[in-house]
């Protein structure tokens, strides 16, 4: 069932002593390229080229995530479904988790990009290392 | 009556004037808590505490994983 919890997974809105924390949902960008598992890797692999990120990631119509494409495998030639070449289930974080830890954690298994779904799956953004860091928790 | 409610209704709950409590202890409720909620923290949840809802709206209940 949902609760307290899931409203701040969600990135919804809070009052409180400290609801401007700093927290991954804070921190993460809505600009990664999304894409669907069958679409075409050169397609994927021309969006990736305009966006800021190294990689797609891979969702079905709702946003639930199913893998990441990184460019590395994308042969930008290629008429194959991006799913040929997804890496299937990647790390992710809730928004309500403080950006010290998500910073933290990607340190320690060497990442450099959180992606942040809701407890459900679906992606809401994505937030580098550096923005995490930067962000940092002052309590 | 009680019911479990999902976060799509607590929306439509809210909008018709219903009450949000977050019964978790006054250290969780402080640093963020639901836009409008009150903290009446369980442990200490007694008839005169609750004696600041109004009996008249309906009251959404929350705690960290349960609405």
């Amino acid at each position: 069932m949902p609760g307290k919890v899931d409203w701040l997974a969600h990135n919804l809105p809070v009052e409180g002593e400290r609801p401007d924390a700093p927290i991954a949902g804070r921190v993460m960008r809505d600009d990664a390229v999304l894409c669907r598992p069958t679409d075409r890797i050169a397609d994927v692999h021309e969006s990736i080229e305009r966006s800021p990120y190294p990689f797609a990631l891979i969702t079905s119509d709702d946003r639930t995530l199913l893998g990441r494409a990184p460019s590395s495998a994308l042969d930008p030639a290629s008429d194959r479904p991006v799913w040929d070449v997804a890496k299937p289930g990647p790390k992710t974080f809730r928004p309500h988790v403080s950006a010290d830890k998500v910073a933290r954690v990607l340190a320690e298994k060497g990442l450099r990009w959180a992606i942040v779904t809701t407890p459900e799956g679906r992606v809401l953004g994505v937030a580098s290392r550096e923005d995490l860091v930067r962000a940092g928790d002052p309590v | 009556m009680a019911t479990r409610i999902w976060l799509e209704q607590l929306q439509e709950l809210i909008d018709r004037g219903a009450q949000v409590v977050e019964v978790l202890p006054e250290d969780d409720y402080a640093p963020a808590h639901l836009p409008g909620a009150v903290n009446l923290p369980l442990r200490e949840l007694d008839e005169r505490h609750a004696a600041v809802l109004d009996r008249t709206r309906p009251v959404v209940v929350y705690c960290w994983d349960s609405l």
